[in-house]
């Protein structure tokens, strides 16, 4: 019964991608690909990876969803919303099946990773923290996390690069508007109390259970954005002081803790048993600032006159 | 008892759920669908949530289903005033 | 206890797999997302069940599900205003859109 529900999942986890790619019609492969998203959450959750089932349920199911909408209505605007030429199709076809193909091969000609399970477990006493994710993460291989963080930054500084010159000086994105006491202003003031709970609270569980700065930093980028869709608060200017101050501090703490570990243990990024746990949770905290203002400017896009409505 | 209760409840709760589904399928036009979806979902939501409820081990656990039923209805309430105020406007039968 | 739950649990994918049939036609883009919709609150409700099954974590995640399952209508919503940024409610209804719709019944739902 139990292999009959994860056969059924897989069914329609790649009955949905094949929608997604298959069909015609820009929509309906955007819609079928946050339904994509959705399923594949519920894929690690059978898998017994709750913190990737968190990240995937937080990105693929929210964030990625409003981003290609928010494309998609663009391209009507602009009059170009439609399907790519066959060759187009084609190639990407192409291209998609060569990397497919590509993992494949790599998956079989590699040898199997060796669970890191007996290392892993011997090495937790000195990570600080409960959760081997987060000790993985943030400690034993903290330089992936550093790096990957500082790639976030560079993605939204080449977005930045392509505002306008006229439209340097504005507000991050269109000019965001809806009715007074309405249903999406409402909606936009519900939300982001709970979110903002929900995200906090994800960040500081991550250290003993399931969770993390990248959890909860996309929920709190996700509700940031509701309530700028709803109008209630106008995003920033890419000048604004302060929120540079937000985009830097999870990497400049990062370093800076590296820092500390080269001091005291004599490497770069080794955070000492008597360090780690505080280390840990103050970069988890300074990471979190910074992907969810990250995110949160990567949706919204750079600063953009809209017509008055 | 408590078993029997959740299975009762969760019976009621995919019962709505399939009910949703054929709605979402067989009912003639796009405002219509509407009822389907908002109402026998989150019914159905909130029949399979109470009873998981009562095989719960911790109240914290308890809370978490009200919590993420309550942002259930929430989401659905505002989402289908919204969908159907857009579709009312705009006529973009493909 | 766990075999009644799996059941139930392969019975809300089973009600999931039937909204994708909407979501693949259509036809409005209304339709489309609100099948969507569906298959969030389902999504959700198949964590729910998987719960006590699985694993009471996988609550945290129908909560994250749950807290974002209108992300998605809001940035169509948005997306489908004059201008991108726009609120479907900001204009007062007209009279047009207030006039009743005439639709035949066809238990098929093939027109929208």
């Amino acid at each position: 019964m139990s292999l009959a529900l994860d056969l059924a999942l897989c069914a329609l986890i790649l009955g949905v991608a094949l929608a997604t790619v298959a069909g015609s019609g820009l929509f309906r492969a955007i819609v079928f690909f946050i339904v994509y998203g959705l399923l594949v959450a519920v894929g690690w959750v059978r898998l017994g990876a709750i913190d990737v089932a968190l990240a995937e349920a937080a990105i693929g199911a929210g964030l990625t969803g409003v981003l290609l909408l928010a494309a998609h209505g663009r391209l009507r605007r602009l009059g170009t919303a439609r399907d790519a030429s066959h060759g187009a199709h084609l190639l990407s076809a192409l291209a998609g099946a060569a990397l497919a193909a590509a993992l494949a091969w790599a998956w079989f000609v590699l040898p199997l990773p060796e669970r890191p399970g007996p290392e892993l477990a011997a090495a937790m006493p000195r990570a600080g923290v409960e959760n081997p994710v987060t000790a993985v993460l943030l400690n034993f291989r903290a330089w992936d996390t550093l790096l990957e963080s500082i790639v976030l930054l560079a993605a939204l500084i080449g977005l930045w690069m392509l505002t306008r010159e006229r439209d340097w000086s504005g507000r991050l994105g269109l000019p965001q508007h809806s009715r007074a006491g309405g249903v999406l202003a409402s909606f936009g003031r519900v939300l982001p109390p709970v979110g903002l709970l929900i995200g906090v609270w994800l960040v500081w569980a991550g250290a003993d259970r399931h969770g993390g700065a990248f959890q909860g930093g996309t929920v709190l980028a996700a509700v940031g954005l509701v309530a700028a869709m709803a109008g209630l608060v106008r995003p920033p200017r890419i000048g604004a002081r302060l929120w540079h101050v937000a985009l830097m501090i999870g990497p400049a703490v990062f370093v800076l803790a590296g820092l500390a570990g080269a001091i005291l243990a004599g490497e770069f990024l080794t955070l000492p048993p008597p360090i780690a746990k505080p280390a840990i949770l103050t970069i988890e905290i300074a990471l979190t600032a910074s992907i969810a203002a990250t995110l949160a400017f990567l949706v919204l896009g750079p600063p953009e006159e809209g017509r008055a409505p | 008892m408590a078993d029997l209760a959740t299975i009762a409840l969760t019976a009621a709760g995919l019962f709505f759920f399939v009910a949703g589904t054929v709605g979402l399928i067989r009912f003639p036009d796009t405002f219509t669908r509407l009822h389907a979806l908002t109402k026998a979902d989150n019914l159905g939501l909130g029949f399979i949530a109470l009873g998981i409820a009562l095989q719960a081990e911790t109240w914290a656990q308890v809370a978490r289903l009200g919590l993420i039923w309550a942002l259930a209805l929430l989401a659905a309430g505002a989402m289908a005033q919204l969908v159907a105020r857009t579709a009312l406007e705009r006529e973009d039968a493909e | 206890m766990t075999l009644w739950l799996t059941f139930v649990a392969l019975g809300v994918l089973a009600s999931l797999a039937g909204a994708l049939w909407r979501v693949w036609r259509g036809p409005r883009e209304a339709d489309r997302m609100m099948a969507a919709q569906l298959v969030g609150t389902g999504g959700v409700g198949l964590l729910v069940v998987l719960a006590p099954l699985q694993d009471w974590a996988a609550l945290d995640v129908a909560l994250v599900l749950a807290l974002l399952a209108a992300l998605a209508a809001v940035g169509f919503v948005k997306a489908r205003s004059d201008d991108g940024a726009g609120d479907p409610e900001e204009a007062p209804p007209t009279p047009e859109m207030m006039r009743p719709r005439q639709t035949r019944h066809d238990p098929r739902g093939r027109h929208g």
